[in-house]
C-alpha cells in the first residue's frame, strides 16, 4: 500500500513509519505544522509543535530512509480544535482536544488529502490494534495498559478506520524505545508528549481565563447558597476538591467537590462527594467504529470516560441518535462535554460526546 | 531515476570544480601563514583571484571572499549602511531574495532604517519611474539602493545599468548571484558599487561565495577578526573552495554562450509542451530578456506542496516559493509582487532548467505531468472541504 505516516518528530511516529516501510509498504513522512507561529506552541521536549519537533520528524524520515513534507494544516487545526475547545469551554463543557484532533485532522483532513494524492492511508504512532474479524476491521485495545490510546481514537468511523494503521498496537512502549535506538532513531528517549500541545505553559486555566475571562463570580451549593467567590468559571473541573476558597464549613464537616459550572451565569455549584455520582450517562453524536448496535436494545460492555480510566461495566442501547448507558456502579464526577467510549471486551464499539447525566 | 529541474536551487559541481578541490585539499597552509607552506597557498587562493577577477570585470583587490551569497548580501547591506550613519533609507525591490529583505528588515527593526521597496511592473522589472521618483525626492537620505541582477524565481534581467545611471552617487549593490555565469556580466561595465556572487549556482562548492566592492569603498565589518580580506571580512580563506570557485567559473564562462542555447531551447521546448498538456497553465516566468532556464507555471486549482510531492514521486525534483523556517510552504513573495493572488501564487511551481538536462527528460515530465496535476487537484478539493 502507498502509505502517508504522520511524523510528529516523537519515537513513536517514528517507529511507526519504520515499521510499516519495513512491512513493505511506500511510505511518505509527513509532519503537520499546527501552529501558524511554532514558537507559540510549547516547546521541544513536551510536545510535538516546534520548529525542534519538525527537524526531528525529518531527521527521523532521513534515517529511516523516506521522503519527508510538512503540511500546513494551521488553519484547520485553529478552527476544529483550538477553536472548538474555547465553544466548548465557554458552555460549559470540558472537552478532550486529542479526539477532537484525531476525528477532524488526522483522521480526517490529512486522511482526504493523502487519498486525494493517490495514497490508501495514514499510519501513525497511535497505541491501538486493528484486526480483521467476523465484524470487518475493527478497533481494538493496545496490549500495553499504560499507553492504550483506543479511547481517543474512538471517534474513528468505519471508513475513517479503513484508512487508519497503528503499527504500535502490539508492542509496549519501552520495546518501542529499545527498538527506536535500534533504528538509530535518535528520538529514541526524547520524553513522551503530554497534556495539551496548543497549551504552551501546561497552564490550562490559565490559558482559558486569558482567553474566557476571569470574572469573578458565586460558588454556591445546591440550594444556590453563596458559599464564597471564584475566579473565573472556565478554570475549574467536575470533581475539583481543592483550590475553591470556601471558608463557610460543610454541615457535616465533609469536604466540598465542584458539582456543576453555569458559564451563562458565571456560577460554580459545589456540594458533597456523593452528589458527584453518576450511574446513567446520555451522549450525543454517536460514531460507531464497526457494525453499529442493534438499536432500542439492551448490550453489556465497558464504559470509559477519561483517555485513561477505568473501564466500567454497563448496560447501554442507542436509538440512532443518543447512546444511553446505565453503569453497574456509579462513577464519581462527569462533565458534559467529555468523551464517552463503549467497549466490547477490548474491542472498540464507538463513541459519544457526554450530553447529560444522572 | 531523478530529473533535476532545481538548478537555480544548486547547480551541479563541474569536473572542472572537483579536480581543482581535490588537489587543493591535499595542500597544507593557512593561506595568512608567512611561512612557506603559507605562502604557497596563499598564491594558489591569490592567483584564483585574479582569474575570477579577469572573469567578473573587477579588479582582484575587489573581490572579498564569503561563506556564501547570504554572508555577501547581508555584508553589502549592513556594511554600507552603517557607513552612512547621516542616511537611514535602504531602497530595494518587492522581489529580492530573503538574503537582502530579511537584512533590511532587520536593520528597520533594530537600528532605525526605513526601507523603500520598489514595485515590479507586470513584465517582471522593477519600476524605474517609481525609483527615479524616490531617488529625486529622498535622494540625500538614501544609504544603498539593492536590485537584484536577474530574478531568481521568474527568470528576469533586472536594468541594473539604469538603476546606476539614476541613482547617481548613491552606492547601488546588485544581488548577480543568479546571474553571474549564465548571462553577461561586467562588474565594471555595469558600473555598480557593489555585487553578490555565489560558486554553487556556476558549478562550484557550496560555502564560498564573494562580495565584489568597487576599489576605493569601504563597508563596516559583520565579522570581526583576523581581517584577512580588506579588513572588511574576517575569516580563514578557505582555499580549496576559492580555487574551485574559479574552475567552476571558468569552465562555465567559457561554454556560457553554448549553453545559454542549449538550455535556453530547452525551456521553450518545456513552456509549449506544458501548454500543449495542460492547457490551463499559466506562464508566470519572463522569456527575454531573461536566465536561460527558468520556468516559472501556475496550475490552476492545485498547491504547490502536493505538485512537489507528488513530481518528486515520480523522481522529479522542483521547487515553489519559499518556505517559513519550520518548512511550511508560503506563497512567494515575487509572485505576489508581480500581482499574483495568494491562491495563484500557492499554486505555482519554479522548474529550473540546466545544462545537464536533456529533451528527453523534458519529455518525462512532460508524460507524468498531467496524472500530478490530477492528483494535487482531487488532494485540494477535499483539503477545501474540510
Amino acid at each position: 500500500m502507498k502509505l502517508i505516516a504522520a511524523m510528529s518528530g516523537g519515537v513513536d511516529s517514528a517507529v511507526a513509519a519504520a515499521r510499516a516501510v519495513e512491512a513493505g509498504h511506500e511510505v511518505i513522512g509527513v509532519h503537520l505544522a499546527l501552529s501558524s507561529n511554532p514558537k507559540k506552541y510549547r516547546s521541544g521536549a513536551r510536545g510535538c509543535c516546534t520548529i525542534e519537533d519538525s527537524h526531528d520528524a525529518r531527521r527521523a524520515a532521513d534515517v529511516i530512509g523516506i521522503p519527508f513534507y510538512i503540511w500546513d494544516m494551521a488553519a484547520e487545526f485553529h478552527e476544529e480544535v483550538v477553536e472548538n475547545f474555547l465553544a466548548e469551554y465557554a458552555d460549559g463543557r470540558t472537552p478532550n482536544p486529542c479526539l477532537r484532533c484525531n476525528e477532524k485532522i488526522k483522521f480526517a483532513a490529512v486522511l482526504d488529502r493523502a487519498k486525494g494524492l493517490g495514497f490508501d492511508g495514514v499510519v501513525t504512532g497511535h497505541y491501538a490494534q486493528m484486526f480483521e474479524t467476523e465484524l470487518g476491521r475493527t478497533m481494538h485495545r493496545a496490549v500495553d495498559p499504560a499507553k492504550d490510546q483506543s479511547y481517543v481514537l474512538a471517534v474513528l468511523n468505519t471508513e475513517q478506520l479503513a484508512g487508519a494503521h497503528f503499527p504500535l498496537g502490539d508492542t509496549v512502549k519501552d520495546e518501542v524505545r529499545i527498538e527506536a535506538k535500534r533504528r538509530g532513531l535518535y528520538v529514541a528517549n526524547k520524553p513522551d508528549s503530554h497534556d495539551i500541545c496548543f497549551v504552551p505553559s501546561g497552564d490550562n486555566a490559565g490559558w482559558l481565563r486569558d482567553r474566557l475571562g476571569s470574572d469573578v463570580g458565586p460558588i454556591v451549593d445546591s440550594d444556590g447558597k453563596q458559599l464564597g467567590e471564584h475566579k473565573g468559571a472556565y478554570t475549574y473541573t467536575i470533581g475539583q476538591r481543592r483550590g475553591l476558597g470556601i471558608t463557610v464549613p460543610a454541615a457535616g464537616g465533609e469536604p466540598r467537590y465542584v458539582l456543576k459550572i453555569e458559564p451563562k451565569t458565571n456560577t460554580v455549584v459545589v456540594g458533597g462527594h456523593e452528589a458527584l455520582a453518576v450511574s446513567k450517562i446520555v451522549g450525543d453524536k454517536p460514531i460507531w467504529c464497526g457494525p453499529a448496535p442493534v438499536t432500542n436494545t439492551e448490550h453489556r460492555g465497558f464504559a470509559q470516560v477519561r483517555a485513561h480510566g477505568t473501564p466500567l461495566a454497563c448496560t447501554y442501547s442507542q436509538d440512532g441518535v443518543e447512546i444511553s448507558v446505565a453503569l453497574d456502579e456509579p462513577l464519581f464526577g462527569l462533565a458534559a462535554g467529555q468523551g464517552l467510549v463503549i467497549f466490547d471486551g477490548d474491542r472498540v464499539v464507538g463513541s459519544a460526546t457526554v450530553a447529560r447525566t444522572q | 531515476m531523478t530529473i533535476y529541474l532545481d538548478h537555480a536551487a544548486t547547480a551541479p559541481i563541474n569536473d572542472a570544480a572537483i579536480d581543482a578541490l581535490n588537489t587543493q585539499m591535499r595542500k597544507l597552509g593557512n593561506p595568512s601563514s608567512t611561512h612557506n607552506s603559507g605562502r604557497s597557498v596563499r598564491k594558489d587562493v591569490e592567483d584564483a583571484r585574479h582569474k575570477l577577477a579577469q572573469l567578473l570585470g573587477a579588479n582582484p583587490s575587489e573581490i572579498i571572499f564569503t561563506g556564501s551569497g547570504t554572508e555577501a548580501d547581508n555584508l553589502a547591506i549592513k556594511g554600507f549602511f552603517w557607513q552612512f550613519p547621516e542616511r537611514n533609507v535602504i531602497v530595494t525591490s518587492a522581489f529580492e531574495h530573503h538574503a537582502i529583505l530579511d537584512p533590511v528588515e532587520w536593520l528597520v527593526a533594530h537600528e532605525g532604517a526605513e526601507e523603500i521597496r520598489l514595485p515590479i511592473t507586470k513584465f517582471g522589472t522593477i519600476d524605474l519611474e517609481f525609483l527615479a521618483k524616490v531617488v529625486k525626492e529622498r535622494g540625500a537620505e538614501i544609504a544603498l539602493i539593492s536590485v537584484m541582477h536577474s530574478n531568481n524565481e521568474i527568470g528576469s534581467l533586472q536594468p541594473i545599468s539604469e538603476v546606476v545611471r539614476i541613482a547617481g552617487e548613491i552606492p547601488v549593490h546588485t544581488d548577480a548571484v543568479q546571474s553571474f555565469s549564465k548571462v553577461e556580466f561586467n562588474f565594471a561595465e555595469l558600473g555598480v558599487s557593489a555585487a553578490s556572487i555565489s560558486a554553487h549556482k556556476v558549478g562550484g562548492p557550496h560555502g564560498i561565495a564573494a562580495l565584489i566592492l568597487k576599489h576605493g569603498l569601504d563597508l563596516t565589518p559583520i565579522l570581526h577578526g583576523g581581517g584577512q580580506e580588506r579588513e572588511i571580512r574576517s575569516g580563514t580563506l578557505n582555499a580549496p573552495a576559492i580555487v574551485a570557485f574559479t574552475a567552476a567559473a571558468e569552465y562555465a564562462i567559457a561554454n556560457r554562450d553554448h549553453n545559454f542555447k542549449k538550455v535556453r531551447e530547452l525551456r521553450d521546448y518545456f513552456i509549449s509542451e506544458l501548454r500543449q498538456t495542460l492547457p490551463d497553465v499559466v506562464i508566470n516566468s519572463a522569456l527575454d530578456p531573461a536566465l536561460p532556464g527558468i520556468v516559472n507555471a501556475s496550475f490552476p486549482g492545485t498547491e504547490s506542496d502536493a505538485l512537489l510531492l507528488l513530481l518528486d514521486g515520480e523522481g522529479v525534483s522542483a521547487s515553489a516559493g519559499s518556505a517559513c523556517n519550520a518548512g511550511v510552504p508560503r506563497p512567494s513573495h515575487v509572485l505576489l509582487a508581480l500581482g499574483l493572488s495568494e491562491s495563484q501564487a500557492y499554486s505555482s511551481l519554479r522548474l529550473s532548467i540546466g545544462i545537464s538536462n536533456t529533451k528527453k527528460e523534458i519529455d518525462q515530465v512532460i508524460t507524468v505531468m498531467p496524472s500530478v496535476v490530477e492528483r494535487a487537484r482531487n488532494a485540494f478539493v477535499v483539503s477545501e472541504l474540510v
